[in-house]
């Protein structure tokens, strides 16, 4: 229970940080949205198709929790390493997973409300639909094909400084938007293409999602792909982590 | 009576740098320790050994009785940010407010914004603060939990002489209301104000673990300069701790009495021109006792 509680203060406290500085949190935020309104929205094909309209806010949701994961997980990390309040917190009684909880906490939060104008515009403006449900069985595969986003995130932040982060995390997540065909619908990729994008937690992600807003069948390679992202970034991030230990005080 | 806190041969390494050799060390309730050392000494990493932040290379370190890795252990325990660690962002209450929500039994805010004299500064955000006054506000944090043990790590460095007086008045009554301090510092006059027992740490091992009065007598060396074409026979008189080539032709001599050495030098028949002396800064005598660290050991 201390866990939680002290979890959930320092997410408090971490997000409050963050709403000081408000221009930080707007990018991540309203980037989707807007990808939304200007590529989706005017296209009629797709916009007034409810399978196609429902596809596309989803895969601008994927994109949406996947930025917003990269970012703040690669780069408050990355920052607060650099910063000494970071080892003055970890003088206080606070366990380990409380102060990892609480990343989970500001950073789900902030992801969530990234997906909210998402959802409003994709309700209003396109032929998107799914029952109440359905869009919560969403969110909730939306938030488990997130961990492998985050825990990139986390081996971006532990492994380098926060100006070479922000670089990496806008590549590896263009790279990612476009490869998982969270931009243009995978149904236009060529076939190696399409074969390659399987490879991609995005396409994983997305995949699953639509599966859980839209029903139909469940490919093996999404399930497994995300089990093996899931595996090989959480060995990744524990060694930087512990080599991080040793490293930052010399 | 049961340490607070204890080192039991400690040794830690930074890959072939050895921070910390071979130390062993107790804290009791009660005294304020002064851990006195030069930059570099070992200071640092033997607090942050005791806040959990890193284990030793070898040796065992307990405090409250248990693992500071563990952070139930870490409940009585105040430890102090460097000044320019608080969240420039927040509120100077929101901070204490943050650190208070971790222990069960926090000062109120109020009181310790009186006590530590801040207390119109609490609505401000940290960014908008003076040197002097974040260090208020960080010394302030250790004692927000109400401990048992708090460690400050260079409390005052890069304060004015008023700011250093009033921090230390206010770290004086915290200590007299029951937290058994443990400062550490590179300047004598922040020891000599604060502690009552003193621990000597120079390259990473304790040369002195004395009363403040002690060990003030040991480090306070004087410094002899003279030009001499016997160098070596000055520096084999009785009293001469340690001699140094100044390469201008002259030579440095530290030693205890100054006024027994030149008597002795006089008496020796040595020939010598152009004799000075003057006190040696800390860090000058603690270069001269750490280049031979039998000299602290052999006069305790």
């Amino acid at each position: 229970m201390t866990v939680i509680r002290l979890a959930g203060i320092h997410a408090k406290y971490a997000l409050l940080e963050t709403m000081r500085v408000p221009i930080a949190v707007i990018g991540s935020l309203v980037f989707p949205a807007l990808a939304l309104l200007f590529f989706v929205v005017p296209q009629e094909v797709v916009a007034a198709d409810p399978f196609f309209a429902t596809q596309a806010v989803i895969s601008l949701s994927v994109f949406a929790v996947m930025s917003n994961s990269l970012f703040s997980f690669g780069l408050t990390i990355s920052e607060d390493r650099e910063k000494p309040w970071d080892p003055y917190l970890r003088t206080l009684p606070v366990p380990g997973m409380a102060r990892v909880l609480s990343h989970v906490f500001s950073i789900g939060l902030m992801g969530l409300v990234a997906i909210v104008p998402v959802i409003i515009i994709g309700g209003l403006f396109t032929a998107a639909e799914a029952s109440v449900g359905r869009i919560l069985f969403g969110l909730l595969a939306l938030a488990v094909s997130a961990l492998p986003f985050m825990l990139i995130g986390v081996c971006v932040g532990y492994s380098m400084p926060s100006k070479a982060a922000i670089a990496v995390v806008q590549i590896v997540m263009f790279g990612f938007a476009f490869a998982g065909g969270l931009f243009l619908p995978p149904m236009m990729f060529a076939p190696w293409l399409n074969t390659l994008s399987t490879f991609f937690p995005s396409r994983q992600a997305r995949e699953l999602v639509i599966w859980a807003v839209q029903g139909g069948e469940l490919a093996p390679w999404v399930w497994l792909g995300i089990l093996g992202w899931i595996a090989v970034t959480l060995v990744l991030a524990l060694v930087l982590f512990r080599r991080d230990e040793g490293r930052r005080f010399r | 009576m049961t340490a607070l806190a204890r080192l039991d041969r400690v040794t830690r390494r930074f890959g072939d740098v050895t921070a910390l050799d071979d130390v062993s060390l107790a804290i009791e309730p009660g005294r304020i320790v002064g851990l006195l050392g030069p930059n570099g000494a070992g200071k640092s990493t033997l607090l942050s050994l005791l806040q959990g932040l890193r284990r030793p290379t070898s040796g065992s370190v307990e405090l409250l009785g248990g693992d500071p890795s563990d952070y139930r252990n870490r409940r009585m325990l105040g430890s102090t940010p460097q000044e320019t660690a608080l969240p420039p962002t927040l509120r100077v209450g929101e901070v204490i407010d943050f650190v208070a929500s971790h222990f069960e039994d926090p000062v109120p805010k109020g009181e310790l914004a009186e006590e530590f004299g801040f207390t119109e500064l609490l609505r401000r955000q940290t960014g908008s603060l003076s040197g002097g006054q974040k260090r208020r506000v960080s010394v302030a944090l250790a004692f927000v939990a109400r401990p048992r043990l708090v460690l400050l790590d260079e409390p005052t460095t890069g304060l004015d002489v008023d700011a250093r007086r009033t921090l230390w008045d206010a770290v004086r009554r915290q200590h007299d209301g029951g937290a058994t301090v443990v400062v550490t510092s590179h300047y004598l006059e922040e020891i000599e104000a604060l502690a009552e027992r003193v621990v000597v740490i120079g390259e990473g091992r304790v040369l002195a673990d004395d009363d403040l009065a002690a060990v003030l007598d040991r480090v306070g060396l004087r410094m002899l300069r003279l030009s001499t074409p016997r160098p070596e026979a000055v520096a084999a008189l009785a009293g001469v701790v340690e001699s140094r080539d100044a390469g201008d032709g002259s030579h440095t001599f530290f030693v205890r009495d100054a006024d027994a050495a030149v008597v002795e030098l006089v008496r020796a028949g040595i020939p010598f021109s152009g004799l000075a002396v003057r006190g040696a800064t800390l860090e000058e005598a603690f270069l001269a006792l750490t280049s031979h660290p039998s000299t602290l050991e052999s006069a305790s």
